[in-house]
């Protein structure tokens, strides 16, 4: 942050929800369909069509609200008028003034609170590519739309400006991605536009207690362009203050590769949306017997898993562990380190192979069945299968499931009998004589080539562990 | 006696004995429809073949001893708002000219499991919006008793058609009078329902809040039917009522001993002197067949129209956003997104449609919203609440229907204030949600119908209709159609 | 004097997509302030603690079961397309990115 200022950041987060179909009609909420395929008389906006709203949509988006301790009211939908391609309507149904969820706070790592102003539910548009010029909007010569993401069920999370750096904005989005993740409300998928973060940004002269004026930043799509974003907004617009100027409210787009925001809209073609109660709509007063329903469905929120895995694991000597608690978390697959764990499980192995290798079929990897990954890891850790094996073991077992000692069968990876050994490390003391002779006369140098030709030969499938002792012993 | 003058009742029950085929009815309909459209201008669409067809598929299953339902073989026709699947749907607007619908609206699916046969969508005013059924932009329909006159509107050629004898049904869709304002200029039945009593999906919006679809009839009995059989809980409409469907029919007997029937008189001495006698006498009839008659001051209806025409251009003005160029209808092409849709808007709607969605996005605009919209639906609260309260001492209310008889094309065009007068006594219904039906009652000074209404509490269907049948019994004949064009009665 | 300028006439027009010729909007400023006079008989009307009514029934909490139903193909989705292009709805250039 630039010398002699504060920073202030609130955020917006617009999560899709996992329901089975669409906010307002019956069609799938499906990523990657075939265009214009997930779509009806409702979602299309036909004239005539009206909508209905998503039982399964209500209760996530009351867990939501739950689990970032927000109060549930009784909530009014309203339309929000504005012409756009990608909206069928050329309405968005969302709620206004009176929002499902309202006042609430999301605590992050360190114990600092974010308050929550509100979680509101609307609706999703669809989608525009376009074609001609460059391929993105400015300069394009047409647009082509999709309407299967028009009408997908949206939570909109408004932050306070409690956030105070970039730092903090990411560990914001990172700890609310995962506590929707934990309500089962949403899958958190950044790079698919599960989850989607526009941020309000303003500086003021350090300890000045009026804000100053906010830009709001669109566009950023993982957490290093919110930093990145952030941290460029907030030099520009000191800049432009220290420079005698002012900073102009609008609405600024983050350009990824050129490292910069510039401006969306002129001010003259401010919006008015015309809000008003949308009439094809009742309102909805969720009932105790909702609100209960959903908060008994929230699971263990990510505080509380975080604290229950380094009581497993420990606290983090090396910096790694740490961050590989937090990816468990993130991508919830604590319960698995748990359950392998207490399958038997070495705790520190099941964490960096759920952290690091599992991370990346996280989905599967949620559905895996926990005793066979202890059975894998105690493969691992007797030496039976080396890291990498082991690794790639898991890899099949997350895709295709089966027992982990005859998925290492089906790669080739059994250990090798001892003769087998034996016999290979002959071969290898033949072939290099010079070099064994250094190693017997106690050149260390050379014990890792040696150890490398033993592996080479046996094509991977003897243990590194069980060959240095072999070799050691040799040399007596 | 032809079929299709017995009437609703009696079409279905000579169908479902065998005793006449649909076909034959449906014969007698397209018949008469070839004789009298070019005067008239009734319809949009006839649907001569798929009408042909589900008449022919009707027939069979008489004979294999089915069930073929509440209106077997009754020919209908659809106000053209209302989407059919695979028929053009107009809103007689340029911008729908040529838009086939891919489903079918609520109702049309329960008109035909019912055994009606669809035989084509009528004009209405563009969207819906107006009062003369001239703001079409496919042309006007003319009153069958007057060919100069309009049918009044929006639902002016389904009105029309029922009055000079087409069709004995037909569906309008009332979000200010609409459906009872042409019934009372055409001489026929013509009911409002409550608010969410018959599903709205796939009716084309213009103001949500308001809108209702209803039937036209040549008699209250018929007017029954043809409600029981469209109403009832539709999950598809989140504004639908969630109960099951009543039958009318057979309250029609009981007669209105003992209900207590406040005369509106604020409506009263809003009127021309045929209106207002018409509705007098029509109180009087009431306490004459026993009920207990009273002159009743509401004066809060009269703050209706005003709020009124903020709401529902509002509403409209929203609802119509979708017509912009981009998934259906007409395209008017230009440089960019914005330009096309302002291009394709400005030239697809016409007048009357573009005024009130101005007015509608003027009372919305920020700095505006309170002092018209907000405004508008404060009054809305207190013109209900002073409903709620005659209908403590009340069971029905009786009014006027329209402020005058048919007028003459043209005559209302060049000051829309002038046009949308003739709401003033249909609209308080439609922002309290309840029910009323237009009942012709009377020749009027210009030897046209003159239509008085019966208001009731929300499903208050069954006491409007016990009403609206003994205001039919004291009415003379005369006042109700058929009629050919030109006023000639129909054999 | 017209209760409402030309100029409001002409954003009205933009805020409702409408493209009108001169002639058009000077009609519609008239229409429009005759009109706005005639609701002046209700914008003065004392309503201070009246609930606004947005909807004649008292219905809430109308919900439909997160289940699957049926959807266009896409050949009937597109049937009414102005003009269409692999398998999405073809407009001309946008300004501009969502507000
Ligand atoms: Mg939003
Ligand atoms: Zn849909």
């Amino acid at each position: 942050m630039p010398e002699g200022f504060d920073l202030v950041v609130g955020l917006e987060v617009h999560c899709e929800l996992s329901t089975a179909t669409k906010l307002f009609c019956a069609c799938p909420n499906a990523f990657g369909s075939e265009p214009n395929t997930n779509v009806c008389p409702v979602c299309l906006g036909l004239p005539g069509s009206l909508p209905v709203l998503n039982e399964r949509a209500v209760e996530f988006a009351i867990r939501i609200g739950r689990a970032l301790n927000c109060e549930v009211r009784p909530a009014v939908f309203h339309r929000k008028n504005y012409f756009y391609p990608d909206m069928p309507k050329d309405y968005q149904i969302t709620q206004y003034d009176e929002p499902t969820n309202v006042d609430g706070f999301l605590e992050l790592r360190d114990g600092s609170r974010v308050g929550i102003v509100r979680a509101h539910i609307e609706e999703d548009t669809g989608k525009s590519t376009h074609l001609g010029g460059s391929g993105r909007i400015h300069g394009a010569d047409h647009s082509l739309i999709d309407y299967n993401r028009a009408g997908v069920p949206l939570v909109e999370i408004v932050s306070a400006p409690d956030i105070t750096s970039a730092a903090q904005a990411r560990e914001y989005v990172s700890e609310l991605r995962a506590v929707l993740v934990a309500t089962g409300a949403s899958d958190g998928r950044m790079e698919e536009g599960s989850l989607r973060v526009d941020a309000n940004v303003s500086v003021r002269p350090a300890g000045a207690a009026e804000l100053g004026t906010r830009c709001e930043i669109k566009n950023l799509n993982s957490l290093r362009s919110l930093v990145r974003a952030i941290e460029h907004e907030a030099a520009r617009q000191a800049a432009l203050v220290s420079a005698g100027g002012v900073v102009r409210q609008e609405t600024r787009h983050w350009d990824e590769e050129a490292g910069v925001t510039h401006p969306l809209r002129s001010k003259e073609e401010a919006y008015d949306y015309r809000y008003f109660p949308e009439p094809d709509l009742v309102p909805l007063v969720p009932d105790a017997e909702l609100i209960e329903r959903a908060e008994a469905a929230i699971g263990l929120m990510p505080a509380a898993r975080r604290e229950r895995l380094v009581a497993l694991v420990g606290e983090g000597d090396s910096p790694g562990l740490a961050d590989q608690v937090q990816t468990a978390i993130e991508l919830s697959l604590d319960q698995l380190v748990l359950d392998a764990v207490a399958a038997g499980a070495e705790p520190r192995l099941a964490l960096a192979r759920a952290a690091n290798e599992a991370a990346a079929k996280a989905e599967g990897a949620r559905a895996l069945s926990a005793t066979a990954f202890a059975e894998l890891l105690g493969l691992e850790s007797a030496g039976t299968l080396s890291a990498t094996q082991s690794k790639q073991v898991l890899a099949v077992l997350i895709d295709e499931g089966g027992a982990p000692a005859e998925i290492a069968r089906r790669l080739g990876f059994e250990a090798l009998e001892g003769g087998e050994v034996e016999s290979i490390i002959d071969e290898v003391v033949a072939a290099n004589t010079a070099e064994w002779e250094r190693y017997l006369a106690g050149d260390e140098k050379v014990a890792g080539f040696l150890l490398g030709q033993v592996m080479k030969a046996s094509k991977g499938r003897a243990n590194g562990k069980i060959v240095a002792a072999a070799l050691a012993k040799r040399r007596g | 006696m032809t079929l299709l003058g017995r009437g609703v009742a009696g079409i279905a029950a000579a169908v479902r004995s065998k005793e006449a085929s649909a076909r034959e009815v449906l014969a007698e309909s397209l018949a008469a429809i070839e004789q009298l459209e070019g005067e008239l201008h009734c319809f949009h669409t006839v649907m001569a073949e798929r009408a042909e067809a589900a008449a022919a598929a009707l027939d069979e299953k008489v004979a294999r001893g089915e069930d073929p339902g509440l209106l077997a073989g009754v020919p209908v026709a659809l106000k053209d708002n209302m989407c059919t699947k695979g028929t053009v749907t107009t809103c007689s607007s340029r911008i729908l000219e040529n838009w086939v619908p891919p489903y079918d609206a609520t109702v049309v699916t329960r008109l035909r499991a019912a055994g009606a046969v669809v035989v084509g969508k009528t004009n209405l005013d563009e969207f819906a919006m107006g009062s003369s059924t001239e703001n079409s932009a496919f042309g006007p329909t003319r009153n069958p008793w007057d060919t100069a006159r309009v049918p009044g509107g929006s639902s002016g050629g389904s009105a029309a058609a029922v009055a000079a004898g087409m069709v004995p049904l037909a569906y309008g869709s009332d979000t200010g009078g609409s459906i009872r304002q042409p019934a009372s200029l055409c001489g026929v039945v013509g009911v409002k329902p409550t608010y969410g009593l018959v599903s709205r999906y796939g009716l084309v919006a213009f103001a949500s809040s308001l809108d209702q679809i209803g039937p036209f009839t040549l008699s209250v009995a018929d007017s029954a039917l043809g409600l029981e059989a469209v109403a009832g809980h539709d999950p598809a409409d989140s504004t639908s009522i969630d109960r099951p469907a009543t039958s009318y029919a057979g309250l029609l007997e009981e007669g209105v001993e003992g209900l207590r029937v406040g005369l509106i008189e604020d409506f009263v001495s809003e009127v021309s002197p045929s209106c207002a006698e018409a509705a007098r006498a029509a109180a009087e009839a009431l306490g004459a067949a026993g009920a207990k008659v009273e002159e009743v001051s509401i004066p809060e209806v009269l703050h209706g129209l005003p709020a009124y025409y903020v709401i529902a251009p509002a509403e409209a003005s929203s609802n119509l956003a979708r017509y912009d160029g981009v998934r259906y209808g007409l395209r008017v092409g230009g440089p960019d997104v914005a330009a096309m849709n302002a291009r394709t808007r400005g030239a697809g709607f016409g007048k009357e449609v573009r005024r009130r969605v101005m007015v509608g996005t003027y009372a919305l605009s920020a700095g505006y919203y309170d002092a018209y919209y907000g405004q508008a639906q404060r009054v809305r609260t207190l013109v209900v609440e002073a409903f709620a309260r005659a209908y403590e001492r009340f069971d029905v209310l009786v009014a006027p229907m329209t402020p005058s008889e048919a007028f003459r094309l043209g005559e209302k065009t060049a000051n829309p204030l002038d046009m949308y007068v003739s709401d003033v006594c249909a609209v308080p219904s439609n922002l309290a949600g309840h029910p009323a039906v237009s009942v012709p009652f009377a020749l009027g000074a210009e030897g046209l119908p003159v239509g008085v209404q019966v208001l009731a509490p929300a499903l208050g269907e069954g006491l409007m209709y016990r009403a609206a049948a003994v205001l039919e019994q004291a009415a003379p004949p005369a006042a109700r159609g058929p009629v050919r064009p030109g006023g000639e009665r129909r054999a | 004097m017209e209760r409402i300028s030309l100029a409001e006439v002409r954003h009205v027009a933009q805020l409702a997509r409408l493209q009108l010729s001169d002639e058009e909007l000077a009609v519609l400023q008239g229409e429009l302030s005759s009109l706005l006079d005639h609701v002046e008989a209700i914008v003065a009307l004392p309503t201070e603690g009246v609930a606004p009514t947005a909807h004649p029934l008292p219905l809430s909490n109308v919900l439909r079961p997160d289940v699957p139903g049926p959807c266009l193909e896409q050949r009937d989705a597109l049937a009414a397309a102005p003009e269409a292009a692999e398998g999405r709805f073809l407009v001309p250039r946008i300004l501009g990115e969502a507000p």
